[in-house]
């Protein structure tokens, strides 16, 4: 089964990403595509496993504004892990949306964004197969404090410490 | 100057060991070339033609002369005795070991000094006037914003991997010394009805293959919001700059295809929700931090001193003494402060590279900032270094010393203060060598007295059409291009960084390394010929045209 970063723990990923044209849903959990999701979501949500949605790096989270408080899940893809649109994505989610699931990151990410990541508000990361996540994992406190205010912290760093 | 508190240094520290774990992975082969790019870019490492080049943040190009000592030490230890001064203010070394870096870095850090976004495709450092604090026409120093701006920006974590390099500029005064409207952000200081500061924005300038002047986008941003604000900025570009095409992908490109005016509500949108969603004011600036970082930089306390009577005593100097009287001239600049002078140290003596300087010349530097200042050293984007607050009693002094350590040669701001990429000689991108033709100018304008008649000339030199050497915005540019693998050197003519900024226009065809010289000089003869008494080349060039100094240029000869 494969494995990814939650919270800052190895766990499983049972979770199906499904990528356009879907034929047919498969039995487990499933995160579609957002097209997918915005044509069928009344008889997605009959779903008894979950679902959630994911985004492309270049679809906008506005989009999903009423649909958030039924995610679990919204994954944003990186089509090159220096696309970083993800992030505002993600900081989007968080700051403007209050969208309180699961911001899981998918397709190439690599482990040394990991801190800046969970700062704009990612929680799950779903790395390359081959990377040992337990290794990977330190990068989530490479650094103890940031400057900025992000997902993760509303008071910048001089207002809390100085 | 600003200094670490305990956060800031924790910082710096963590960020020698992620990328000593970082540069480890890589040689173990756990991080690919391509993963790894990115990685050492943001912390300052480039590999170049020869050799790896690691670029270290001086921020808005302010020193210590402590860390200008570690500098020169680092030269030593770890490179070849000397360093490179670039047009962004900060400190290139130009050999060090990809094994090494970690180490320099450490070093960097004991001093408060780190290589931490100084290239990749995240916000740059922020650079200002090298005058800041002493500059008669200030309306507010731009330094302590700068070091604002610097900790907004220092590992920012929305924006590590933008669609393109991002460089920030803030003016404090009337005349603009920071090129601030060829960046992608020019902050402006102003003052409203009331009386109180904020920021005039600007966006989407730069230099670069399609060199663009900013655009007004928000005439009067309170102080404040000042990060509120650039978040917005930053965020619709990080969204929406183009990331398909890297010549395409600088704000500048997003801002001329949306309209500035398109640009601005889009950036008021996203701004008026961060505000919204900020509902105790948490993410504004506060008065408190604001001062807090104003204590640092303080106005030394200054005596009491008759400026006429300091002044003729100077004069009984120089009056007997040509070259000191030619330094006084070109090299110092009166400051607001009675009896003070802020002088500028020439690193542009003939026969070495523009900006570069040696371990020895780095400690003598140190030694005059301690000895007639206050140990603080400006870096200038014109490459030269300036010592502010010296008394003008003790100038002379500083002369003798400054000279005998080949640091006072007397022609900054005119053709000989040329601003100069390192080209074809270390630089992958080049397509030809900018040094030797820096040299060869320098060499045939040696004649003191005539350099000085040809007064204020702003003379940039790029190796390729990247304009690290800022070509675009000389009075004369040169820009090297590659003709079927000969250097060839393109010259552009009328291009201005002051606050009626101006971009160069192309002469005529290029000119073969062994013409540009020649050709360089018909332009100065066209100019001494139909200059009014005066008048400066630039004004000359915009009264009378381009044709003018076309004809003479590529003029058959008889």
């Amino acid at each position: 089964m494969q494995k990814m970063l939650s919270h800052g723990v190895v766990a499983e990923n049972n979770w199906t990403v499904l990528e356009q044209p879907i034929e047919a849903i498969p039995a487990g959990d499933i995160l579609v595509p957002l097209s997918y999701w915005l044509e069928h979501r009344a008889e997605l949500s009959q779903q008894t496993a979950l679902v959630g949605v994911w985004l492309d790096s270049d679809e906008e989270v506005e989009v999903l504004e009423n649909d958030l408080s039924q995610l679990p899940v919204v994954a944003l893809n990186f089509p090159k892990f220096v696309d970083g649109r993800g992030f505002s994505s993600a900081r989007l989610l968080r700051d403007r949306y209050d969208y309180q699931g699961e911001i899981r990151a998918i397709g190439n990410v690599i482990q040394d964004q990991l801190f800046m990541l969970q700062r704009c508000g990612f929680t799950q990361f779903s790395l390359a197969p081959e990377v040992d996540l337990q290794a990977a994992a330190k990068s989530l406190s490479d650094f103890s404090e940031g400057y900025q205010t992000a997902a993760d912290q509303a008071q910048p760093l001089f207002k809390r410490l100085r | 100057m600003y200094i670490y508190d305990q956060y800031d240094q924790k910082l710096v520290d963590e960020r020698v060991e992620q990328y000593r774990d970082q540069t480890q992975r890589y040689l173990d082969g756990k991080i690919s070339e391509e993963e790894f790019l990115p990685l050492r870019l943001q912390n300052g490492l480039y590999v170049q033609r020869l050799a790896p080049m690691l670029r270290v943040a001086v921020p808005y190009g302010l020193m210590s002369s402590t860390q200008l000592r570690k500098m020169a030490e680092i030269s030593r230890k770890f490179d070849k005795g000397y360093v490179h001064f670039t047009t962004r203010q900060n400190i290139q070394l130009n050999w060090p070991l990809l094994e090494e870096v970690p180490d320099i870095l450490a070093e960097l850090a004991s001093v408060q000094m780190h290589a931490i976004q100084t290239s990749g495709n995240c916000i740059r450092n922020t650079t200002t006037d090298q005058f800041a604090g002493v500059a008669a026409d200030e309306i507010e120093d731009p330094r302590p914003w700068c070091e604002i701006i610097r900790q907004w920006s220092t590992i920012h974590p929305e924006f590590a991997f933008l669609p393109r390099k991002f460089k920030i500029a803030v003016c404090g005064s009337e005349e603009d010394r920071a090129a601030f409207l060829l960046h992608d952000i020019g902050l402006q200081l102003v003052t409203n009805e009331q009386g109180e500061t904020g920021f005039h924005v600007y966006v989407g300038g730069g230099l670069g293959r399609t060199p663009v002047i900013a655009s007004s986008i928000k005439p009067f941003l309170p102080k404040q919001h000042l990060l509120t604000y650039l978040d917005a900025v930053l965020r619709v570009y990080n969204r929406y700059g183009n990331r398909n095409n890297k010549y395409k992908a600088r704000i500048k490109i997003l801002v001329k295809a949306w309209t500035p005016e398109v640009f601005a509500a889009r950036v008021e949108t996203e701004w008026a929700q961060i505000l919204a969603r900020d509902v105790d004011a948490a993410a504004q600036l506060t008065v408190n931090e604001i001062d807090r970082v104003k204590t640092f930089f303080p106005l030394p306390d200054y005596l009491a001193l008759d400026e006429a009577a300091v002044n003729s005593a100077l004069q009984a100097q120089a009056v007997d003494n040509l070259a000191f009287s030619r330094w006084l001239e070109r090299n110092v600049r009166d400051q607001k402060q009675p009896g003070y002078s802020a002088v500028t140290l020439s690193l542009k003596p003939a026969g070495v590279a523009p900006g570069d300087v040696t371990d020895r010349q780095l400690e003598s530097i140190a030694n005059l900032a301690d000895q007639f200042s206050n140990g603080e050293l400006r870096s200038t984007h014109n490459q030269n270094i300036v010592i502010a607050d010296v008394l003008k009693s003790q100038l002379f002094e500083l002369w003798q010393l400054a000279k005998a350590e080949g640091l006072a040669t007397p022609t900054i701001g005119t053709i000989n203060d040329m601003i100069c990429c390192p080209g074809g000689d270390y630089c992958s991108l080049a397509n030809a060598k900018s040094i030797p033709v820096a040299e060869a100018i320098q060499r045939k304008f040696e004649d003191l007295d005539y350099v000085y008649d040809l007064g204020d000339l702003e003379l940039n030199i790029s190796g390729c059409m990247n304009a690290c050497g800022h070509h675009h915005i000389g009075h004369i540019g040169i820009l090297g291009v590659d003709k079927k693998g000969a250097e060839w050197y393109q010259i552009q003519l009328g291009g201005s960084a002051n606050k009626n900024a101006a971009l160069a226009k192309v002469l005529g065809p290029s000119l073969s390394r062994d013409d540009v010289v020649d050709g360089i000089e018909k332009l100065l003869d066209v100019y001494v010929e139909n200059r009014l008494e005066g008048e400066a080349f630039l004004a000359t060039y915009q009264r009378i045209g381009m044709d003018k100094f076309k004809e003479r240029v590529y003029a058959k000869d008889a």
